[in-house]
């Protein structure tokens, strides 16, 4: 269990303390994060009457593309200088290098969610939140954590990076997505929908569960050669 | 210990590796005693690189067995790369931590103990003791080759394999070098190395080899080579290349 979580938190560490000293990730994708709820706040015509039904929509759509921006880096930096070929000399598993990642992209997710919501709140004058959209937040940041380590990985070797990797990604996490604006719209509103929160939560975390041991065994394969 | 003779440090039969339709490794055999230096000369896209990344677990063969520090490639490749070094062509390094952070990070991924004596020495080996705390991004060419060779003996391995690792380097820092893969420091190490410097790859060499048409095509223990006949064996090589 050491071999596998030592080396996955030294490489997180190394990631955290990189991002400090450029803030690469988080500086665009935070930017690109808070432009989109700008264009939303103006795009959509807004009353207090609409606001529960398409606040958290436009919340989830910044969230997702904000992680792509992130997801993207991810393996750049380790393109760099051949350095993706010094990890992958390293005596450790496969499975250490993409949890090392993993993390340290949740981390980042997560950093620039907390700074996007005090201005999605102001900007859509919306104070609903519940436990279940907290859940909900951390149920697909995970997701998207462990699916765009993976993809993110794919795409670096391929020459065409920054559109592969989104056609990649978007498709497989829609049921995150989806659930997790069900879980808000539902949790803020009337509006359930056919499923209840509960319901959509438990597939979220079943989704998150089947990828953290799919994505790690293709990662593998992936960096074989 | 091993699936083959403890006599070899490297043992290889039959490699084979293909990119596409293009072969660059055909049935190729080598062995390779510890504590040898092995030079490998051979013109362009003779598969040298090739060879070094089939034996540095980067790259899987697609036939043929490999055999590193006696252990089968396809056993165990986290074992086989606890006991390389790598120097390519490419520094592998951070450009945005300094040179003690890099080496500080690949330490503790390898899981070393005694740390900070141990970059110590090694930055002092390879003459970048001064520049510890300087951003690797911050160095030249031939210091970031430093910094690479000080990062591929950090866990003092060994086995090195070494691709071209005098391009880039000054004078005092092919001392180093020199000092590294003949072990004047520390002990013999088993070496690979491939290279275009004929003056370089012999010097440092106790055998020297000559890849072609995807196989060992010339080899012979350095004291038996004749250099202008080695010369003349490589540069056909590049004008068949060619």
């Amino acid at each position: 269990m050491t071999a596998l979580v030592r080396p996955a938190l030294v490489l997180a560490w190394k990631d955290v303390m990189l991002e400090l000293r450029s803030r690469d990730v988080l500086i665009s994708s935070l930017v690109f994060a808070l432009l989109t709820v700008v264009v939303f706040n103006f795009a959509l015509d807004i009353e207090a009457r609409t606001v529960d039904a398409l606040a958290p929509g436009v919340l989830w759509v910044a969230f997702a593309f904000a992680g792509v921006l992130a997801m993207s880096r991810a393996f750049v930096i380790e393109k760099d200088k051949g350095s993706l070929d010094g990890l992958l000399l390293c005596p450790v598993s496969r499975d250490s290098l993409y949890f090392g990642k993993m993390l340290s992209l949740f981390l980042f997710m997560a950093v620039i969610e907390a700074l996007l919501l005090p201005a999605f709140i102001i900007l859509f004058d919306y104070s609903a939140f519940t436990w279940e959209m907290g859940v909900a937040m951390g149920l697909a940041t995970l997701g998207f954590a462990i699916v765009g380590t993976l993809f993110s990985a794919i795409a670096v070797n391929t020459r065409s990076r920054e559109i592969m990797l989104p056609v990649l990604f978007f498709p497989v996490v829609a049921p995150l997505i989806i659930g997790a604006v069900e879980v808000s719209t539902g949790a803020v509103g009337d509006v359930v929908g056919a499923m209840g929160a509960g319901r959509w939560l438990q597939l979220m975390a079943v989704f998150d569960v089947v990828f953290l041991f799919v994505c790690p065994w293709v990662f593998g394969l992936v960096m074989e050669e | 210990m091993n699936g083959t003779s403890p006599t070899y440090a490297i043992k290889v039969q039959g490699l084979v590796k293909g990119f596409g339709e293009y072969p660059v490794l055909n049935g190729l055999d080598l062995t390779l005693d510890w504590g040898r230096r092995l030079t490998i000369f051979g013109a362009n896209g003779s598969g040298k690189t090739t060879l070094l990344r089939l034996l540095s677990t980067q790259y899987r063969p697609d036939g043929g067995k490999i055999w590193v520090g006696g252990i089968e490639r396809g056993q165990s490749p986290a074992a086989i790369r606890g006991m390389i070094g790598v120097v390519a062509h490419s520094p592998m390094i951070y450009e945005d931590l300094t040179c003690e952070e890099n080496l500080r990070f690949f330490g503790r991924i390898f899981g070393l103990k005694g740390l900070g004596p141990r970059i110590d020495q090694v930055l002092g080996q390879v003459g970048l003791r001064q520049r510890a705390d300087q951003r690797a991004r911050t160095l030249s060419h031939g210091m970031q080759k430093r910094l690479a060779i000080a990062r591929a003996i950090l866990h003092d391995p060994p086995i090195l394999l070494l691709d071209e690792p005098e391009s880039g380097l000054d004078a005092e820092a092919l001392e180093g070098l020199r000092n590294v893969i003949i072990g004047g420091a520390e002990r013999s190490r088993t070496v690979v190395m491939a290279t275009h410097n004929v003056e370089v790859g012999l010097a440092w060499a106790d055998e020297v080899a000559v890849l072609g048409d995807g196989r060992i095509v010339y080899r012979a223990e350095r004291h038996e080579v004749n250099e202008a006949h080695l010369r003349g064996a490589y540069l056909r090589r590049v004008e068949v290349a060619a």
